[in-house]
């Protein structure tokens, strides 16, 4: 089955089986993988992309479901060589360690941002509650997008 | 030495300074497992058990290799027959000459142990394809009773496997001095006794476990990336377990996203990717699903512990006896066996105890291995013995913290190298600073005052405050010290570290990262110690054909071993470099003095050489001192001469909603001493997430089974991993007690805060509870298991 969208900004299309979910799709079609994949019940967040500027978990609908959708991944949050300030932030602020979660984690946090430029440190936290981090216990990426909220990034 | 109030920095270890491996990470760069693919690649789909313990009578392969795009399906007999292995999978710690160990084969014969016990394996040439193939085996089972508990592995008649006699592995004892237990016991004005539940945890690291096996047809090797903690033992057990030549294979641990000691092990899925690679001459891959990871990937803890404590008049300890019954899960996986034991040396805890016994006993079960997790043994041991300071304490009529103070070790006050009961020397502990800075920093007055307020109004939320002095071994390990324990290894690093010749150095690290930040770390010691830019180093780790030796990471032991093996090969660089450069200087080694970098004799400023410059020069080998080999690199094994020991004090604030049992994490407080500190960011980010794994423990997680051993919550929808919105910031803070077990005076800190943190929270909920005469909680302390247990204590009351 045929699916074209927009990734990245680049048109894509390809052939594709109609059950490939979202994220194989970007992962094994187009090869971008820096959306990861850390479950199999849409609970964890670590495939989260933007659809259209909002954001939502790749794994949770199909590629053919996305057809003519405007995709952004982790790979084309930074521009021209220079780290989104949500990433800028999640570094300075040591919000990330082994990364597995972070692409997600920075897509759903800009997400949050341009809902709620200035999030309280409550509003933050419920607002990646469909994130999952099991290395920093969280402290540090909430840290990090008040910061980078702080910075008004968005 | 002592604590002090502020970290010690040199120029650059000390400070904290923003990880090189971050930008990789930030923009979807880093290359995990699943990420890396080759032409040909066959997806390897697993056929799982789905009963805990059955005969195998027939397994039905034939629709499954019909499918379009399968490549090949093989059961357990067939793989068995194809001689792809020259031995079980490996237990490298028989903890007792008798230790029962059942052959375990990466797929199931003739009958399975345990839920998801491989029984076929099935090759496809798409993901998706491998998964269908695998759905369309059918295997028929003759059901055996399932053993699906310790208490039932212990006290029932049936066995996890038909062909044992008792379901009972070993039984490991350390009693230094009987006598002296049973005297301390027989005078004692205080004894407490105690049991607790340490369930079984599923780790849960972001990136679920995968492996790609490579190989080279014409040439014979194979290389294997895996998504593992431990490339280097994987390579030796790889090659110990299917006989192929250790010097063919190369083990490359990618991005690895998180291990938490899950990833530690060697499991039948990389010998099955390894072996059919090298069998077919094709690549072969495999990436464990989320709700798979509950079966195909070991799981923690899993303990029934039984805690005595004898105490004077004053709640002064007089010994400490304690028992295990541990769940090995249904065969003994890398260190299983051993992991229990790893916290036996630790149920005395921070604390001047004058008698200790310890036994332990191991027992099958048909539930899922268990092996290391974030701790491995010693967050058990940290949990029993402060539980039972909060019982004594309140046995005494004192409060937890008066309790803590009357009795740890060198009466609060700084020590080094100072024997305990339990035979250990720690290296260097200062505890009661811990407790008055978490004190402090908590406003425990204030917590207190509030939580007598909310009683006293009679409030539906009640406050609890909860406390742990805590003490890890870790820096695993020397390795005389291993071989007493009947481990199969060694426990030093090993580190090159060499110039290039534009100036620049490479180091090659033997511990491998897979979040803790090992190349910002040693950048910053080699930095220091060479008197160049962190950003002159590159780390290499995790390739066994860059980084041929080394032992890996768990345990914390990266930089309290790892890290000071490079530290040390970089005075040995610098040793060779002032001999060059006073051999150019025409000066004497003695006279030259090293300092930013640059060899300058002494008196004569001007006389210096920059050692950028001596690694030139010793590229050239232009005029070298006679019979010097060119170059300028060397290498370290370091083999600690001990363990160090990591400790602190954390303080939980829990509020308790009587009317529905939540519990709700307040405000989390932690003083932790870890020696010196090479990057006190990495530092806190490791305190911050041992800290929630632990909470978690004590309120959300545990693997539960059912009678026949399904696992009831195997995927993240069941199973309460918690998100953002579930904990609080919290306050750290920190003193710095060098360590004696090495030249830069670091301690470990990766379990650190595991290990401190259940015991403060079930402490607080306790204390919360108190009024009910309530005086403990299983784990986790669910919204059900407080709002029963504080019923059951109202209905007591009436």
């Amino acid at each position: 089955m045929q699916v074209e969208m927009t990734v990245n900004g680049q048109p894509m299309a390809a052939d594709v089986e109609p059950r490939t979910l979202l994220v194989h799709y970007l992962r094994d079609h187009l090869g971008l993988t820096g959306t990861n994949v850390g479950c199999d019940t849409s609970s964890c967040g670590a495939c989260t992309i933007h659809i259209d500027g909002e954001s939502a978990k790749a794994c949770t609908m199909l590629a053919v479901q996305a057809r003519g959708a405007d995709v952004t991944t982790i790979e084309g949050l930074a521009t021209n060589g220079e780290l989104h300030p949500m990433q800028t932030a999640f570094m300075e602020c040591h919000g990330l360690q082994c990364g597995y979660c972070t692409p997600g984690m920075v897509m759903a946090a800009t997400s949050l941002l341009a809902e709620n430029p200035n999030p309280s440190e409550h509003e933050v936290r419920e607002g990646l509650e469909g994130n999952l981090c099991r290395c920093t216990g969280y402290h540090n990426i909430v840290k990090a997008v008040l910061a980078a909220a702080e910075g008004g990034s968005q | 030495m002592t604590a002090t109030e502020s970290a010690p920095t040199t120029t650059h270890i000390g400070a904290r300074k923003l990880r090189k491996e971050d930008p990789k990470l930030l923009t979807g760069e880093g290359k995990y497992v699943d990420d890396i693919h080759v032409p040909g690649e066959l997806w390897m789909g697993m056929v799982r058990s789905t009963m805990a313990h059955a005969r195998i009578t027939g397994v039905d392969t034939s629709a499954a290799a019909e499918m379009p795009g399968v490549h090949a399906v093989y059961t357990g007999p067939e793989l068995q027959g194809m001689g792809l292995w020259a031995a079980p999978l490996p237990c490298a710690w028989p903890v007792t000459e008798d230790m029962v160990n059942p052959p375990h084969y990466p797929t199931a014969v003739d009958e399975v142990h345990h839920v998801g016990e491989i029984v076929a394996v099935v090759l496809a040439d798409s993901r998706y394809g491998a998964a269908d193939a695998a759905e369309q085996v059918v295997v028929d089972y003759e059901p055996l009773p399932a053993v699906a508990s310790i208490a039932a592995a212990r006290d029932g008649d049936d066995m996890a496997h038909s062909d044992l006699e008792s379901n009972k592995a070993y039984s490991w004892p350390l009693v230094p001095d009987p006598e002296a237990l049973d005297a301390a016991f027989a005078s004692a004005t205080h004894t407490i006794k105690a049991e607790f539940v340490q369930q079984r945890l599923i780790p849960a690291a972001m990136e679920p476990r995968g492996v790609l096996a490579v190989p080279s047809p014409a040439g014979g090797d194979i290389t294997l990336y895996s998504a593992t903690q431990v490339p280097h033992i994987l390579k030796v057990m790889v090659a110990a377990t299917t006989g192929l030549p250790e010097s063919k294979l190369r083990v490359i641990a990618p991005a690895v996203g998180g291990g938490f000691g899950a990833k530690l092990n060697i499991n039948p899925d990389e010998i099955l990717a390894a072996t059919l690679a090298h069998k077919l001459g094709r690549a072969v891959r495999w990436t464990e699903t989320r709700s798979e990871a509950a079966f195909s990937t070991h799981q923690g803890r899993g303990q029934l512990q039984t805690i005595e404590v004898a105490a004077d008049a004053d709640g002064k300890l007089k010994g400490v006896r304690v028992h295990l019954d541990a769940d090995m899960g249904a065969y003994m996986m890398l260190i299983t066996p051993g992991v229990p034991l790893l916290g036996s040396f630790l149920y005395t805890g921070v604390y001047d105890v004058p008698a200790f016994g310890f036994s332990c006993d191991g027992y099958f079960t048909n539930l899922t291995p268990t092996d290391a997790y974030r701790g491995a043994g010693r967050p058990e041991a940290s949990y029993a013995i402060e539980r039972a300071m909060d019982l004594l304490a309140a046995e005494v009529g004192v409060g937890p913290d008066e309790i803590r103070r009357r009795n740890y070790l060198a009466g609060g006050g700084h020590f080094e190298n100072l024997e305990t009961a339990s035979t250990l020397v720690f290296d260097s502990g200062h505890y009661a600073p811990t407790l008055d800075a978490a004190l402090e920093l908590s406003g425990y007055g204030d917590l207190r005052a509030e939580q007598q307020r909310r009683r006293d109004a009679g409030e539906s939320k009640q406050l609890g405050i909860g406390m742990c002095t805590y003490v890890e071994i870790c820096g695993l390990a020397p390795s005389r010290a291993l071989a007493g324990l009947n481990f199969g290894s060694g426990g030093w690093e090993h580190a090159v570290v060499r110039f290039l010749p534009t100036g620049k150095v490479e180091v090659v690290s033997g511990s491998t990262p897979h979040g803790q930040g090992h190349e910002t770390a040693w950048s910053q010691i080699v930095a220091d110690k060479l008197g160049i830019d962190p950003d002159d180093v590159t780390v290499l780790h995790s390739d066994t054909a860059i980084s041929p030796l080394g032992l890996d990471t768990y345990g914390s032991r990266s930089l309290a071993v790892g890290g000071v093996a490079i530290a040390m090969a970089c005075d040995k660089v610098i040793d060779k470099a002032k001999l060059i450069a006073a051999h150019q200087l025409e000066a004497n080694p003695d006279d030259l003095e090293f300092a930013d970098g640059s060899f300058t004799v002494k008196g004569s400023p001007d006389m210096t050489m920059p050692i950028q410059g001596v690694a030139f020069g010793a590229f050239t080998a232009h005029n070298l001192p006679d019979g010097m080999e060119p170059n300028l690199q060397e290498q370290v094994s370091f083999d600690p001469p001990n363990f160090a020991f990591p400790f602190g004090t954390h303080i939980c604030v829990v509020e308790i909603d009587e009317d529905t049992g939540e519990v709700k994490l307040l405000d989390y407080t932690a003083v932790d001493d870890c020696g010196n500190q090479v990057n006190p960011l990495i530092v806190e980010g490791q305190v911050h997430g041992g800290i929630v794994q632990g909470v978690a423990q004590a309120l959300w997680e545990g693997a539960s089974y059912d009678e026949d051993g399904n696992c009831r919550n195997p995927s993240l929808l069941d199973y309460l991993v918690p998100s953002a919105a579930e904990v609080p910031s919290m306050k750290l803070g920190a003193t710095y007690t060098p360590s004696t077990s090495n030249p830069l005076g670091v301690k470990g800190v990766g379990e650190a805060g595991t290990i401190g943190s259940a015991a403060a929270v079930i402490n607080a909920i306790c204390d919360a509870l108190s009024p009910y005469g309530i005086k403990d909680i299983e784990m986790p302390a669910t919204p059900a298991r407080v709002w029963k247990t504080i019923q059951e204590a109202k209905g007591g009351q009436s």
